[in-house]
């Protein structure tokens, strides 16, 4: 991408148009982490930082809350500028105004939940500080236990002792690192959905740092994709999983349906060749030159599977027959592969019961279709070529 | 009974103490958080007088408060008198040798807090200083009360160094322990017995005390 290193100058191919209404984002550096990020989130909006571990996704965070400070690069948030590498400022984590949530909630365990909650508010009476931090407490639906010491409380009930904590000051942005890592699923399942709930009444931008793909779809409006410290793409969960902007963002999203084709004419009509299949594609194949070998992705929900009783809908669409190679049952899902004639291989999930309804077997061959629509050429990339991910 | 030996002790040691344990909290946190070169040297250094025998430590600290070292001429173009065999002096030693005990439990606790707790302090809005008194203090308490403990029991049966660099001045330098010593040379047991049983029940007493108080944080974990 070819970022300047320190010093500045780096707003040059900068993809955010500053200033922004909510927060914005824009750090580079060389080492000691190497970063080259970008991403904004909109006041109210929920923006998840996604990526293996190692991608420099907490760094990123802590850039923002001021616990980090980059060799270069840009933070403003409701106007105000945070951090400008430029012009050397940077402005302290007290004077910033962030509630964070730590990954472990960094509770302090020498002071009630009540404490713990009123410490953010010292710039106000004490009668006043106690009513609010009650308020919080309730809002957090832990009435009753504002007493007890952090140590007495279940993992659950920190993580929402830190969560009111991080609202109670008022702050700009609100920052989660990785908040619901350290609990049960149930518990988790319950805290996300609080989170939700919670978000409607406040209208501040949300980053939240998570290495669960399914948490940052269920919660997030945007996701960001990082690697390496390099932020891929910033979308909603809908683009970013249907047209995923390289073959690394899709992998990284645990997509596979990455293949190579090329660039034909039939009839008249530009056509995707891959292997013996002649597909049709929406979107894209007219600006490519004929002949040019194109990388394409297919959203697997954009696999139909033929009814062997009957024809489904889009059946005219981009028949074609393959082998059942694998069929992962996990619960109500069903992992289904299925090997075209020249080798690749397609994979979609689907309910369990329609496997059976349509008594798939290993080594059955069945029809499906590829929607036209779902087809997502990525010109200029191979499958493979950018695979440095260490992901197995 | 030698009632001045044990004023001396006394105030030796509540010196020492109150003294000793704000330069600790300073020099403790700073070893505990800071990362530069040659920490690895400056703890060496700290430690040195808990290996060190108390008759070479005191040697050294006889040569260099003498007026003609550097330390002991400034000592004496500041306030005209010397620093060997006084109260001053002894309280100097007493510092010195006593820098491990005091700095050590003080480093532990503050490498016991959790990094971020700092760092959510500075995000709830809390200044460095806010941090250190409402966040850090209450947290390595513990560790200073333990390090005021041993600071101040030490002090009480130290021997070496302060016969070396105080002789045993009575009312001035003569501490507990060197008057136990001294009653042992005259082959007055019983006056030794008295004051040993006295050093004892006072060290004991303090220990008690201290590990008594830290054992009640209700916040404690387990």
């Amino acid at each position: 991408m070819g970022w300047p290193g320190a010093g500045g100058g780096y707003v040059a191919d900068s993809r955010i148009t500053w200033p922004i209404e909510g927060l914005g984002v824009a750090v580079h550096q060389t080492g000691p982490i190497p970063l080259a990020a970008e991403f904004v989130c909109q006041p109210g909006e929920l923006l998840a930082l996604v990526g293996p571990s190692g991608s420099g996704k907490t760094t990123l965070l802590r850039t923002i809350a001021g616990l980090y400070r980059p060799q270069s690069g840009r933070v403003e948030c409701a106007g105000d500028s945070w951090f400008d590498g430029e012009r050397k400022h940077s402005l302290s984590p007290q004077r910033r105004q962030v509630g964070m949530v730590f990954q472990d909630y960094a509770l302090f365990p020498h002071l009630t939940a009540l404490e713990n909650i009123q410490l953010p508010l010292r710039h106000l009476p004490q009668p006043q500080r106690r009513e609010l931090a009650e308020q919080w407490l309730a809002k957090v639906r832990l009435e009753g236990l504002g007493k007890r010491y952090p140590n007495a409380l279940s993992g659950g009930q920190r993580q929402r002792v830190a969560l009111a904590r991080a609202l109670a000051r008022d702050p700009k942005v609100l920052l989660l690192d990785e908040p619901f890592s350290a609990v049960d699923q149930v518990t988790r399942r319950r805290l996300q959905r609080e989170l939700a709930l919670l978000r409607q009444q406040i209208e501040i931008p949300i980053v939240l740092v998570t290495h669960d793909l399914e948490e940052a779809t269920a919660l997030a409006d945007q996701i960001c994709v990082l690697h390496n410290g390099v932020s891929l793409q910033q979308a909603s969960p809908e683009v970013l999983f249907s047209r995923p902007d390289t073959p690394l963002v899709a992998r990284l999203l645990d997509r596979h349906n990455l293949f190579e084709g090329s660039v034909v004419e039939l009839e008249g009509q530009r056509r995707l060749q891959w292997g013996a299949c002649i597909l049709e594609v929406d979107e894209g194949l007219a600006n490519l030159p004929l002949g040019e070998t194109v990388t394409w992705y297919l959203p697997p929900s954009d696999i139909v599977l033929h009814r062997r009783d009957r024809p489904s809908q889009g059946e005219r669409e981009n028949p074609l027959a393959a082998t059942v190679e694998e069929l992962v049952v996990l619960g109500g899902i069903t992992s289904v592969s299925l090997r075209v004639q020249h080798g690749d291989m397609l994979r979609f999930d689907i309910a369990t019961h329609a496997v059976r309804r349509n008594q798939l077997t290993r080594g059955a061959v069945v029809n499906v279709s590829l929607l036209a629509a779902g087809i997502h050429l990525l010109p200029g990339h191979r499958v493979r070529a950018d695979a440095h991910d260490k992901r197995k | 009974m030698d009632w001045s030996a044990l004023s001396v002790s006394l105030r030796l040691a509540a010196f020492t103490c109150l003294i000793l344990i704000p330069i600790a909290i300073w020099l403790g946190r700073a070893l505990a958080y800071a990362r530069f070169r040659g920490k690895g040297l400056c703890e060496a250094f700290v430690a040195l007088p808990l290996v060190l025998p108390p008759t070479v430590l005191g040697f050294y600290l006889l040569i260099s408060f003498g007026r003609d070292s550097p330390v002991g001429s400034f000592w004496a173009n500041l306030t005209g008198g010397g620093l060997n065999f006084t109260f001053t002096g002894i309280l100097l030693a007493s510092l010195i040798a006593n820098l491990p005990f005091a700095v050590q439990p003080i480093q532990r606790a503050f490498e016991h807090v959790p990094h971020n707790l700092r760092e959510a302090a500075w995000c709830s809005g809390l200044s460095a200083w806010q941090t250190l008194l409402r966040i850090e203090l209450p947290l390595v308490w513990p560790g200073i009360l333990s390090a005021a403990a041993l600071t101040f029991a030490h002090t009480l049966g130290e021997f070496g160094v302060i016969l070396m660099v105080g002789g045993a001045i009575n009312g001035e330098t003569r501490t507990l322990a060197i008057a136990i010593y001294d009653r042992v040379q005259a082959f007055d047991e019983q006056g030794a017995a008295q004051m040993s049983a006295l050093l004892l029940l006072v060290s004991f007493i303090t220990l008690g005390l201290v590990y008594g108080l830290a054992g009640r944080r209700r916040w404690v974990r387990g």
